[in-house]
């Protein structure tokens, strides 16, 4: 079982290093979102501090959620992934699998990026610290979420805005949670109940995506 | 009765434009609503019809 | 009465036929006797003057947007389960009802706002939870209007209204706490006047009134696509003999 799973996961990591302008394109949307926000609203530094943690995280949910709509459908597109789903292992470990190998590939990457928009943000160290962790906890929530968007939206039209019209307001508490543990550092009044709270919130969804999501694949494809 | 003429009821103690603006809105909502769906159902009706008179039965 | 009886399409058509007017009907009375009470008998309230009678229709719709989404969400359980044309179809047929009650909701909470906090908008909690479930049915809708498989189109907007009535008690929860941490907005715009009692009936009233009237609506609204989705069969073809 954890087999096909390591399989599952390996193969998308490695197609994705193949093609590496994919994962690419989304890092660049992070960092050109992110400073867009002082463009729009100017550059004052107390402003971009309180500002910051909101922005840093909006952008990395909608870099995820860009390269969420191609999850399945390179897959469908070919036939593997009617292949796939005639296999005999649970689908929950296939869709567990290709969210933990999003999260690989979108969601590290972010997560290396973040400090230094923080930077840019003019946020002090713990803040950028805490900016880290919560995006870690968050992202993969994303990814997790993200699949079931993804196996929905499977083969249609809207692409990827469809899918984040339909995630978005799922992930609103993510974000409440998230954006507001960096906010408790930098108010000082803490992070504790946000980082549990995220944690909870995770933990949920690892538990109960990758069944919906695998429900979802099934609508989709038959 | 609570109102002591109609201006009075009209202007709902300047608050008129707030409060005729709210039940407005939703007797325009509810009037568009139900359009809309008597307008569906007679391009369904059409429609439908439409296909059955091409039907070589 | 067997109750699976009208499980089927072309019994269900006639039996929504006749219960759309007596729905309508209620609606009717019930929406005249609820705003008489709303601006002939409710006094004028000491701190808010005349401008709280807006919750006459600002609380019902919160209501009914909240509980029609739930009641989508159990049709599309049934249809899941059970595998019945005819619940898909009842969810499908609500949403479009949801969504405007819910948008009624957002811009009379909005007119009352801006007279009694200052702004149009104030991001409290009760509005902008009311924001994002506007969202999630827009969510739905789109994606069904993207699917062109009926069946298909069914069973995932069934399932994405199933995700989002779980996660709308975690949503309200962290919109709840974001807004008390966020202490500017306190003020609660749904903190109406102490209730006199002719104000909690009005707004009772309303509310069962607006029930009658989604009622009516979506019955009215499943028989068109009902008709639409049953177009091969030999009833649908009788009807359309007919009258429309």
């Amino acid at each position: 079982m954890l087999k096909f799973l390591f399989t599952v996961i390996r193969r998308d990591v490695l197609l994705a290093a193949r093609r590496r302008g994919d994962w690419l394109t989304a890092q660049f949307f992070f960092v050109m979102v992110v400073s867009m926000f002082p463009l729009g609203i100017g550059p004052e530094p107390g402003m971009l501090r309180t500002i910051g943690p909101g922005v840093v995280w909006v952008a990395a949910l909608l870099a995820s959620l860009l390269s969420l709509d191609r999850l399945f459908a390179d897959d469908y597109r070919d036939g593997t992934l009617e292949q796939m789903l005639l296999s005999p292992s649970l689908i929950a470990l296939l869709t567990l699998g290709k969210a933990i190998a999003h999260w690989i590939i979108n969601g590290i990457p972010l997560l290396l990026i973040a400090p230094l928009l923080g930077i840019q943000f003019n946020m002090p160290a713990e803040a950028l610290w805490m900016l880290v962790l919560s995006l870690a906890i968050g992202t993969p929530i994303l990814s997790l979420l993200g699949s079931i968007g993804a196996a929905l939206t499977l083969g249609l039209r809207g692409g990827g805005a469809l899918v984040t019209l339909l995630i978005m307001p799922l992930y609103v508490p993510a974000l409440i949670f998230g954006a507001g543990a960096v906010e408790g550092v930098l108010s000082g009044t803490g992070s504790e109940a946000h980082l549990s709270l995220l944690g909870a919130f995770l933990m949920m969804s690892l538990l109960l995506a990758p069944w919906v999501s695998a429900m979802a694949l099934k609508v989709s494809v038959e | 009765m609570i109102w002591e003429s109609w201006q009075a009821f009209w202007a709902m103690g300047g608050y008129g434009f707030y409060v005729w603006g709210s039940f407005g809105m939703t007797l325009l909502c509810i009037v568009g609503e139900v359009g809309l769906l008597r307008r569906h159902r007679r391009q369904v009706w059409q429609r439908l019809k439409r296909l059955k008179s091409w039907d070589p039965q | 009465m067997n109750l699976y009886h009208y499980a089927s399409p072309s019994t269900f058509y006639p039996l929504a036929g006749k219960l759309v007017s007596w729905f309508a009907a209620l609606a009717f009375i019930l929406a005249i006797a609820g705003l008489y009470i709303g601006f002939f008998v409710a006094p004028t309230d000491f701190q808010q003057g005349e401008g709280y009678r807006i919750i006459f229709i600002h609380v019902p719709a919160a209501w009914m947007s909240m509980f029609i989404y739930v009641v989508m969400a159990f049709w599309s359980a049934i249809g899941l389960a059970w595998n019945t044309r005819l619940s898909f179809i009842m969810a499908r047929a609500l949403a479009p009802t949801g969504a405007m009650f819910t948008f009624v909701a957002l811009w009379t909470g909005a007119l009352w706002g801006k007279p009694m906090w200052g702004a149009w908008w104030v991001w409290d909690a009760r509005l902008t939870s009311e924001l994002i479930l506007l969202f999630l049915y827009v969510g739905v809708m789109a994606l069904q209007a993207a699917i062109d498989d009926p069946r298909r189109a069914d069973r995932a907007g069934a399932l994405l209204n199933l995700v989002g009535v779980i996660n709308v008690p975690i949503i309200y929860f962290s919109v709840v706490w974001w807004n008390t941490l966020h202490q500017g907005s306190s003020v609660s715009l749904t903190r109406a006047p102490s209730m006199a009692q002719t104000m909690l009936w009005g707004m009772l009233i309303m509310a069962l009134a607006a029930w009658m009237y989604t009622i009516a609506v979506a019955l009215a609204r499943a028989r068109t696509l009902v008709l639409e989705r049953e177009r091969q069969t030999e009833w649908v073809r009788a009807q359309l003999e007919g009258q429309p």
